[in-house]
């Protein structure tokens, strides 16, 4: 199994690698979604390195924790945490979307060991996450289920229908982690389809929410630790986070939902990283 | 022989590097029939820029709907417009639209025979890096089996923009499939284009080869370096597949014995198929071979890199239609 990390700067120090990672991938792919990638990888960090229990020497250990990836395009956090976690070789971080590479430009469980699910086509992952929850509540299983997903996703109906079935069947042991960056594709979420009162509408839905700071390492993994403890009822963790957070040509801006850097911004990029990293290991 | 005076093609099309995004032609029909009838509406799912439904919506935002991501509830409210007698375009990517909401597109759009125009982007292997999810390859077949429905697939910008026309102008519900790969500009305004008529731009007594899409100008230029090898394919723009041009199939498969069909789509249920379900009820003496994606899912790639791959590249194309006339006795 995984050791875990606790030490909240080891685990920040790792996100700004995930991140300067995210970054050369994106570079040498030419294609793929950088905002969403960059502001989840303190999340990331925390859940490959301390929230999960998993094996990377031997993905598909039966008792494993399942984390689905619903938003399938921001690939490249997950590919690069998996590498740091060590389930591959770093080195193949920069064959993503390339012919013949096992990380394709959305996740696919048959090219790479470790996938648990195919994403991408937004709002079905959570309905995969409730049919594994469903098996392991009922075979009394003591591992969880994750669902990564994204805010634009909740526009698909079928999140929805996820999400009532999830409460049907009181799915304790599911966590949904949504990425809540105020982003999508043609702008912010709340001018494209209004998604406020997000949190509200969960609990109406019969869930338990947690809202917390999704670049605040310590509270995200308090969120998750939290959700284990809840008793007969799905947990949903809305992180809010900054698309593109740590550079801030990129923060905040739907511009940079499926775009990626030229190679001056990368080098910008790596440069401001760099300089944070600094200060992460001075803290 | 290459018609291009007849069909009024490029003079220079084999070496043109006149190369534009398919749904570029599609944007700027819609901006066209949007300033000729103001009955025209349009509907998108958070993906206005890659469909080019932007133009339209920046310069008719009164009669633009953004849905959000939602193709099941765009289908259903493109219904709704189009029953208050509006024609409603709707546009989103292929993989989605029509690959999640086949079924508000059978009952709410093509059983109410509702005034619908589909568009869908980004389909096929051209998708490139974003891999298998996002690379529609089944949609022509599902389409296809749907009554009312008639389904266009532009092999060029002109052609593209030239459909939308077409389609406007033709009560009921159309689906029009742009790539986002960049293609040759090879016909121009006066190249004929008709909803069920194929377009002949090259004669050739050995084989025909009925192409739609990008696939068309690959074609061409197959035919060419087959040419120079001793063999004359005719390379026919099939960008109707349904209605289907019954007469066209027939008529070259009287002239010739073998017949190519080639598509970015499965070799089921698309191009080849219609063409395959038009031979096997007539009594001729040619053969079809199909040629598309055989019965599996892509990945990851560059489109040039895939395009080679999969042979659906002109030398691909070449190597293709040698191996089927060895099956020509
Ligand atoms: C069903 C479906 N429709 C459309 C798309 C195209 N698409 C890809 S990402 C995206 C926007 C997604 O918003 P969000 O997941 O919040 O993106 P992010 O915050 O990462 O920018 C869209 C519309 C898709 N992948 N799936
Ligand atoms: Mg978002």
């Amino acid at each position: 199994m995984h050791k875990k990390i606790t030490n909240i700067k080891q685990l920040k120090l790792i996100a700004n690698t995930i991140r300067q990672d995210v970054i050369r991938m994106l570079l040498e792919a030419k294609s793929g979604h950088s905002a969403g990638s960059i502001g989840l990888a303190d999340i990331f960090s925390a859940l490959y390195f301390n929230v999960l229990y998993h094996d990377p020497k031997n993905p598909s250990w039966p008792d494993r924790d399942r984390l689905l990836l619903s938003n399938g395009h921001v690939a490249p956090v997950l590919y690069a945490a998996m590498a740091n976690a060590d389930y591959f070789p770093k080195e193949e971080l920069m064959t993503l979307r390339k012919l013949g590479s096992r990380l394709q430009g959305h996740p696919h469980p048959g090219s790479l060991p470790g996938i648990e699910n195919s994403g991408g086509p937004l709002g079905q992952g959570l309905s995969q996450a409730v049919g594994m929850a469903i098996v392991a509540k009922a075979e009394r299983k003591r591992w969880r289920v994750y669902c990564a997903m994204s805010d634009g996703e909740h526009d698909e109906g079928q999140t929805w229908e996820a999400i009532m079935l999830a409460n049907k069947y009181k799915l304790n042991n599911l966590t949904a982690i949504i990425d809540r960056n105020s982003i999508q594709m043609d702008g912010m979420t709340e001018d494209i389809l209004p998604l406020e009162p997000f949190a509200e509408k969960y609990r109406a839905f019969g869930w338990r929410v947690i809202e917390v700071d999704g670049h605040n390492i310590a509270k995200f993994i308090e969120a998750c630790e939290e959700a284990k403890a809840v008793y007969e009822r799905p947990t949903v963790i809305i992180a809010h986070t900054i698309p593109g957070k740590g550079i801030p040509y990129m923060e905040y801006l739907s511009e940079w939902h499926g775009k990626t850097p030229s190679k001056e911004q990368a080098d910008e990029a790596i440069t401001l990283l760099e300089e944070e990293r600094k200060r992460i290991e001075e803290e | 022989m290459l018609k291009t005076k007849e069909m009024y093609l490029i003079e220079d099309l084999l070496t043109s590097k006149n190369a534009v995004s398919l749904r570029d032609g599609f944007g700027k029909g819609l901006l066209e029939v949007g300033q000729e009838n103001h009955n025209v509406w349009v509907v998108t799912a958070d993906v206005q820029e890659s469909t080019r439904v932007n133009w339209f919506a920046e310069k008719f935002p009164q009669r633009f709907v953004q849905i959000g991501i939602a193709e099941q509830n765009m289908a259903g409210v493109a219904a709704g417009i189009a029953l208050c007698g509006k024609i409603a375009f709707m546009s989103a990517f292929a993989a989605f639209s029509p690959g999640r909401n086949w079924d508000q597109i059978r009952v709410s759009i093509c059983y109410t025979n509702a005034n619908v125009k589909i568009h869908a982007s980004h389909n096929g292997i051209s998708v490139g890096q974003d891999g298998a999810t996002h690379q529609a390859l089944e949609d022509i077949a599902m389409l296809r089996a749907l009554p009312n429905m008639i389904i266009i697939v532009p092999c060029d910008v002109e052609e593209a923009r030239k459909a939308v026309k077409a389609i406007t102008n033709r009560f009921g519900p159309a689906y029009i499939r742009t790539s986002r790969e960049k293609v040759i500009t090879f016909t121009t305004e006066k190249t004929p284009f008709e909803i069920g008529k194929a377009n002949v731009y090259r004669e050739g007594k050995d084989a025909a080869i009925f192409a739609c899409g990008l696939e068309v100008y690959e074609s061409l230029k197959a035919a060419e370096q087959l040419s120079k090898e001793g063999i004359e394919c005719a390379v026919i723009d099939c960008h109707t597949i349904k209605p289907i041009d019954h007469d066209c199939i027939l008529e070259w498969a009287k002239k010739t014995k073998l017949l190519i069909s080639v598509e970015e789509h499965q070799i089921y249920g698309g191009l080849g198929g219609a063409i395959a379900e038009v031979l096997s009820e007539e009594q001729t003496g040619a053969i079809l071979k199909r040629h598309g994606i055989h019965d599996t899912f892509c990945e990851s790639g560059d489109a040039k890199d895939l395009m080679r791959k999969y042979k659906l590249d002109a030398n691909g194309i070449v190597e293709f239609v040698k191996e089927a006339l060895k099956s020509i006795p």
